[in-house]
């Protein structure tokens, strides 16, 4: 039995709204896009919805007392409550530099997540 | 050791604080009580801010006698206390024709009451020296004798004085009972335990009928707030620098539009009599009916301009009264009452309560006196509060020596009202210590511009922590349960 | 310390738009850019941005808030552009004087030849949209619970509701969602969604957080912290409709209402602002009204996207620098005449050299005191001497008239100032 899924398109700021016909975990048709980038992220949406994760770590000796971090790459979307809770548990020293790795291969996922931003130490 | 006092003032608002100020000149120990967190936090704070003139009351009552013997006091009162206050004068404006005799009534009023300075003038004049006024206006009293203050300003200022005179304040300290030796009052029974006092001072304010009650004076007497909502407008868009008010009604002086020291014109109040005494809470309806009340007077105001709501509540007292022809809703309580020794009760202080506040106080001496206290003035007493600097109403030249004496002055927390660190770090050392972000913001007029407390409130409460030495976590807004932060961000419970 | 008394351009805020206008500014050939912060460091509102989505369009990148500011910041800094922190502009005037207040600096006084105004813009609050109710403690606008939570590092609330689907309340319900709190749903007042899809489908739907449209709060409930709201639903001329009314418990409000431009400043400096945008009108540019005076980014209208706010920046910062190059080549164009020794008064005060080239320029002066001997009026420009006239004596009531001809062009264009003495011979 064929379904309809209808989602919004985050692909771009456009946002329009897609419906994928669905049997079986296969695509079979995607209407509501207006572009191939529409097309690609119901394909990734319908089989492996991924995002990305932006939080906050603590950090000791740090100009703030919290250091903003974001997983480089976007993670399949069933994982993030895990991804936050790995997250959760680090805490750095500062200083710390922009991009710089503050916790490896989250879940195994082989994603790194990354700091947002430099932080110098207190004072 | 319960501690002994021989003046216990029950309510810091603008009358208490006032009369602990008078007091605190004379020789004796002095104690004021406040359940709130800070002085001030009830009628005194929310009103129109008007030292109004005295054409309002009626002729022959004891609020008629108070308002025209207080509103001559406000200079001396201003000039010792060094708080904002400006004797402005105000109009009560006639719209169309059949409103004019009712202006007439009340400069008749004003004659028999003893106000000074009082004249009627022509729609054309009116219209000339307020250009927004509604151009229907057929002509207005004006009376040169109406000021505007900083009612809050006031409050603190008089209490200030008073500890700086020796007096004691305590906060979050709520009156329960009375202590009694017979028919002879001792002392009050509070939260914060029992102080023993020789006379005790009932200025509660909205709650001055429970006071009272509980020293079984005046049982018949009760209190119905009349609530009022208000429109604050950002002094950037909305400029009306007259105080004007409408033709009064049965329900009261009217909605007025008027303007504050801090350039912020104000329209309201309404007036609708409640019965919960903690319904602070604005209302669709009553904010329209401010609305239409104040377009009334002038019809130009863009009400896409407010910045703010609020609501007043005043004490209006009821139930039947002692002088024959007045009921209390027209008229104040200050008596020493003959049921119990030891209390001087004040009960229905409300508008103009602010303005008769140094007349009630300087009453209650006289009766005090009059009662056989033998009130030695103090040889050290200093009538005057020094005034603390306000960088926003300074000159460059001035804002650059004072930064240069203190860069705290330099640090600039609130951005549309430019409030400084210095001087919210003075506001919390100061006599009656300001410890909650409303106490700083009333009496600095932080976070009361355009953007609400939305860029200084974070810098506040990291302020009031250090400067408190406390968690930010424990700062509040306005006292107990009012906290901002519930916990660290990365600290989970359970 | 400030480093001149005169800059080419000065920015006001170094969010992305003033972080950008400096850039080009020094990239433009303006010499002396200053940038000035009123917060503890470089970056604005996006240092609070910790979500992703910023720099797709300008650097092809995702990037969450605080790296896209890190990315210009730098930039910045490497073209030696001067930085001022923990100072706020108290007033500008319309001949760009700029009045500066902070702890470190004090309280100053700096001019510009060419300003760009960036102070973003901030949020509506709950007066403006006039939510009827008591006013406790736990009503933020989302930008400040951002703030709180993000940077300081508390969280001001455990039951939370949100008034307004714009961008900053969508993304707070995910980010206080991620920090344990419970967002119990979004209200708009309005049939549609007012911030981007994006938001709705990441921040909202991926969370099971309702979105209630045609919804608004008819009252707040709680003396000291909130204790709930009463949400209501609205027609389409935002009238309550009876019978919907639904308390809904919570002890905090985030207000997600809209934003508006910062102009106070600008309007100190006699900017002229649009009442539909509340930002200057400004032309292709971003010179404001006043000459020399322009804006960029959200203080001239809100934008969706960051990167075109720096593209703004650029664009504005560029245009500052050339105006400001243009001043100061016509400042270096003319020369003051200074009186000097006996000399009381010069007229004209200054002389654009230009005009020299082309023609005689005749100086007038009067004297300040009476000489009854023989004297060289002396016009020099500090070190060498440019032209003198023999008079027979001077006196205060004779105007004296010394005249510079064509063939001291030469001299008089590398002179910054002339100054004109009186000596006995």
């Amino acid at each position: 039995m064929a379904e309809e899924v209808n989602f919004i398109c985050t692909a771009c700021p456009q946002g329009c709204s897609l419906t994928v016909l669905m049997e079986n975990g296969e695509v079979l048709g995607v209407t509501g896009n207006s572009c191939k980038k529409g097309l690609d992220y119901a394909h990734a949406e319908t089989s492996d919805p991924r995002r990305m994760v932006a939080t906050t770590v603590k950090i000791r000796n740090g100009f703030h007392p919290l250091l903003p971090v974001y997983t480089e790459r976007p993670v399949p979307k069933p994982l993030i409550p895990q991804v936050l809770a790995e997250i959760r548990k680090v805490e750095v020293e500062a200083p710390v530099a922009m991009k710089s790795v503050v916790l490896e291969n989250v879940l195994g996922t082989g994603i790194n997540v990354l700091a947002s931003r430099s932080m110098p130490a207190k004072g | 050791m319960q501690e002994q006092y021989d003046y216990i003032i029950i309510g810091g608002g603008v009358v208490g604080c006032m009369i602990a100020r008078w007091l605190s000149r004379y020789e004796g120990k002095v104690l004021l009580i406040e359940k709130e967190a800070d002085v001030g936090m009830g009628c005194s704070s929310a009103n129109t801010a008007i030292v109004h003139a005295g054409y309002d009351p009626l002729p022959g009552s004891l609020k008629a006698r108070m308002n025209v013997k207080g509103n001559a006091m406000w200079d001396q009162l201003a000039g010792e206390l060094n708080f904002a206050f400006e004797r402005r004068g105000d109009y009560v404006v006639a719209i169309g024709d059949e409103e004019l005799p009712l202006v007439h009534k009340l400069m008749d009023q004003g004659k028999k009451n003893g106000v000074p300075g009082m004249v009627m003038i022509s729609g054309a004049e009116m219209r000339a020296r307020e250009k927004n006024i509604n151009p229907e206006t057929s002509g207005a009293l004006w009376a040169s004798t109406g000021g505007i203050c900083d009612p809050f300003q006031v409050t603190v200022a008089a209490g200030e004085n008073a500890v700086m005179n020796g007096a004691k304040v305590l906060l979050n300290t709520a009156f329960q009972d009375f202590i009694m030796e017979g028919k002879r009052i001792i002392g009050v029974r509070t939260n914060r335990g029992d102080f023993l006092g020789r006379w005790v001072i009932n200025s509660a304010g909205i709650y001055s009928d429970d006071v009272m009650h509980k020293a079984g004076v005046r049982p018949e007497f009760f209190i119905k707030p009349r609530k009022g909502e208000y429109y604050i407008f950002d002094r950037a868009d909305v400029s009306i620098d007259n105080v004007l008010f409408p033709v009064p009604s049965a329900k009261g002086k009217g909605i007025l539009v008027t303007t504050t020291l801090h350039e912020n014109t104000i329209a309201g109040p309404n007036a609708t009599i409640i019965d919960d005494k903690e319904d602070t809470s604005t209302t669709k309806e009553g904010l329209a009916e401010v609305a239409e009340g104040a377009l009334k007077l002038v019809p130009s105001l863009n009400l896409r301009y407010s910045i703010a709501n609020f609501v007043g509540l005043r004490p209006m007292g009821n139930g039947p009264c002692k002088t024959p022809g007045v009921v209390y809703n027209n008229d104040y309580i200050i008596e020493i009452p003959e049921e119990v020794q030891g209390l001087v009760n004040l009960g229905g202080i409300e508008s103009p309560g602010l303005t008769s506040a140094p007349a009630i106080a300087e009453e209650v001496v006289d009766m005090l006196r009059d009662a056989g206290e033998k009130l030695v003035v103090k040889k050290d007493w200093d009538p005057i509060r020094p005034p603390r600097p306000r960088f926003r109403n300074m000159s460059h030249k001035d804002r650059q020596l004072l930064v240069e004496m203190d860069p705290r002055f330099g640090q600039v927390i609130c951005r549309c009202e430019n409030i400084t660190e210095g001087e919210i770090i003075a506001e919390i050392h100061a006599p009656i210590p300001a410890r909650t972000y409303d106490a700083i913001k009333r009496r600095t007029w932080l976070g009361t511009g355009r953007c609400q407390g939305g860029f200084d409130m974070t810098r506040v409460v990291n302020i009031l922590s250090r400067e408190l030495g406390i968690s930010p976590l424990e700062v509040t807004k306005r006292g107990t349960g009012s906290q901002y932060l519930f916990r660290e961000t990365k600290r989970v419970e359970g | 310390m400030l480093s001149k008394q005169i800059y080419d351009v000065v920015v006001v805020g170094s969010g992305p738009g003033g972080v950008a206008a400096a850039i080009e500014a020094k990239k433009a050939g303006a010499d002396d850019v200053l940038i000035i912060e009123r917060d503890t460091e470089l970056g604005g509102i996006l240092l609070q941005c910790i979500h992703n989505g910023f720099g797709l369009e300008l650097l092809k990148e995702d990037l969450p808030g605080p790296g896209y500011a890190e990315h210009f910041i730098k930039e910045m800094l490497s073209l030696h552009v001067e930085v001022l922190l923990n100072t706020m502009v108290m007033d500008i005037t319309p001949q760009r004087h700029l009045f500066l207040s902070s702890k470190e600096h004090g309280y100053v006084e700096i001019e510009a030849r060419a300003i760009v105004l960036a102070m973003g813009c901030r949020e509506r609050t709950r007066a403006q949209i006039r939510i009827p109710g008591m006013r406790p403690n736990g009503i933020f606008t989302a930008g400040t619970a951002q703030r709180w939570v993000n940077v300081e590092g508390y969280m001001p609330g455990k039951e939370i509701v949100i008034l307004g689907s714009g961008d900053i309340g969508m993304i707070m319900a995910r980010r206080l969602t991620f920090e344990g709190a419970h967002v119990e749903r979004v209200l708009e007042i309005q049939s549609y969604l007012s911030g981007l899809s994006r938001n709705l489908v990441q921040c909202l739907q991926d969370y099971n957080i309702p979105l209630q449209l045609n919804h608004t709060i008819k009252r707040i409930m709680g003396k000291n912290r909130v204790e709930a709201i009463e949400a209501v639903q609205v027609d389409e001329k935002w009238n309550f409709v009876p019978g919907t009314e639904e308390i809904i418990p919570c002890d905090t409000l985030l207000l997600s209402v809209g934003l508006i431009p910062e102009n106070e400043l600008s309007r100190k400096a006699g900017v002229k602002l649009d009442p539909i945008t509340s930002g200057p009108y400004v032309d292709e540019t971003f010179q404001t009204n006043v000459p020399g005076i322009f804006a960029a980014g959200n203080v001239v209208h809100v934008y969706d996207l960051v990167d075109w706010v720096s593209e703004a920046g650029f664009s504005a910062g560029k245009n500052a620098a050339k105006y400001a190059i243009a001043l100061r080549n016509a400042e270096a164009r003319y020369t003051p005449l200074v009186a000097g020794k006996n000399v009381r008064y010069v007229v004209p005060h200054k002389l654009d050299k230009s005009t020299l080239e082309k023609e005689d320029v005749r100086l007038q002066m009067r004297v300040t005191r009476p000489i009854e001997q023989p004297v060289w009026v002396e016009v020099h420009d500090g070190e060498n001497l440019i032209t003198r006239k023999a008079e027979r004596y001077v006196r205060p009531g004779e105007m004296v008239t010394v005249v510079l001809k064509t063939k001291n062009y030469a001299d008089v264009a590398k002179s910054s100032k002339l100054t004109i003495d009186i000596n006995p011979r």
